[in-house]
């Protein structure tokens, strides 16, 4: 079964890196949200540096919902979702390992490039480390929680207004911890709470959320 | 042994079939005919378990697929209408890949004597730049790879040429020699020589 995991896993990334564009529009359209705020609300550096964390948390989040309508869809179309039903592994297991491949290649450059976005903010050096760790531990909460409106909405027409509607309250959450983490931390307390529900969200949702998926994906097979 | 008993589809308002019962036992090869639309895609997806029906149900050696899961997965080849090729991956990469996750990894070896069985080549040209009977032989190579007893087979000979479709024959003829059991839906008839077939009629 792992070796099937793997072969599924290796099978989503080798597909990504040999269609780089799709990785791309998601990092580019992170970094172009994120620096459109300082030329919007001018360049008030403690305006910014407050703003800071929101912004970033947003566009992040934002981002990650960009690619989340191809997460299955290809699979469906071209036939491989049949595949997956019929696999060695388990189907929820098999959505764990395509939301860990989607979480790869859309929320860990986000992770990397996050400090260089704070540069534009003044954001204290200081703070990149918590700023960075919010998103670690956030971005595969909204890819595990995104993949359940993108199977939901799998064949769906006009599906990726639908999916934004479904699937945006659900992060409120998570924006709420991951900004305010960096905020805490900017105003020089221990952002420890924050953090830890972040990742208490993450372990309920990487525990429930596969097996949501997957009921999802059969329903979409129908 | 598959056992289907009773079963009934709708699609909407429209009846596919109902009170559809038979089996299909090791060595059987069992040709799902019918015209367009009369449901043979419907029923193959019932017998995978892809699809529930409306009523009745499919067992596999006697208890129910739905209640056998993985396991019953396990048993089955399934080839649909759509090739399940990933468009950015070579041939061999795509064959690689399928039968992993069909948990029966495949050496490169092996794979790559599947896809010369069927006159492709294991190189890196990705399967965006073949032909569609050409993608079509690189989903029937993964038969020649799978430990499965039971093939489901849609329209298997669909796009394929003469010579492809004897050797895609061949494999079907050879997986029911050797105690397989396969049920595939054509609209050739006695599109596979020497080996004795029922047929289910849809229409």
């Amino acid at each position: 079964m792992t070796a099937a995991l793997r072969a599924l896993l290796w099978r989503d990334l080798l597909v990504a890196l040999r269609r780089p564009s799709d990785v791309a529009t998601a990092l580019l359209f992170f970094v172009v949200v994120a620096s459109l705020f300082p030329l919007g609300t001018g360049a008030g550096p403690n305006l910014l540096r407050e703003v800071a964390p929101g912004v970033i948390w947003v566009a992040a989040l934002l981002s990650s919902m960009l690619s989340l309508q191809r997460l299955f869809a290809a699979d469906h179309a071209d036939g491989t979702l049949e595949q997956l039903v019929l696999g060695a592994s388990p189907l929820g297991v098999a959505a764990a390992a395509k939301v860990l491949g989607h979480w790869l290649v859309s929320g860990l450059p986000l992770v990397a490039i996050a400090p260089a976005i704070a540069l534009q903010y003044d954001l204290s050096p200081r703070l990149y480390g918590t700023l960075a760790l919010s998103l670690l531990l956030g971005t595969p909460v909204l890819s595990l929680i995104g993949a359940i409106g993108a199977a939901l909405t799998l064949g769906v027409r006009g599906g990726g207004v639908l999916l934004a509607l479904l699937v945006l309250p659900l992060y409120v959450p998570v924006l709420i911890l991951g900004a305010g983490s960096v905020a805490q931390a900017s105003a020089g307390l221990a952002p420890d709470a924050q953090l830890e529900l972040l990742g208490a969200l993450l372990a309920v949702s990487a525990a429930f959320a596969p097996w949501a998926v997957a009921a999802a994906l059969r329903i979409a097979m129908e | 042994m598959l056992e289907a008993s009773d079963l009934e589809c709708r699609r909407g308002a429209r009846l596919l079939f109902r009170a559809l019962a038979f089996q299909l036992r090791p060595g059987e090869l069992l040709r799902v005919a019918g015209e367009n639309g009369s449901g043979k895609t419907t029923l193959l997806k019932i017998l995978a378990g892809l699809l529930v029906p409306d009523a009745g149900e499919v067992r596999w050696g006697g208890a129910p697929i739905r209640s056998l899961g993985e396991e019953y997965a396990r048993q089955v080849a399934f080839v649909g209408h759509a090739p399940a090729l990933k468009d950015e991956l070579s041939a061999a990469e795509n064959l690689a890949a399928a039968c992993a996750i069909a948990g029966a990894p495949a050496s490169g070896g092996a794979a790559a004597e599947a896809l010369a069985r069927f006159g492709l080549a294991a190189d890196a040209v990705p399967v965006r730049r073949l032909s569609q009977g050409q993608r079509r032989r690189a989903a029937l190579a993964r038969l020649a790879l799978s430990p499965a007893p039971l093939w489901l087979l849609d329209e298997p000979f669909a796009a394929l040429d003469a010579a492809a479709a004897r050797v895609a024959s061949e494999l079907i003829a050879r997986h029911v020699s050797a105690g397989g059991a396969v049920a595939y839906s054509t609209h050739q008839e006695a599109a596979i020589p020497g080996t004795a077939q029922r047929v289910l009629d849809l229409a």
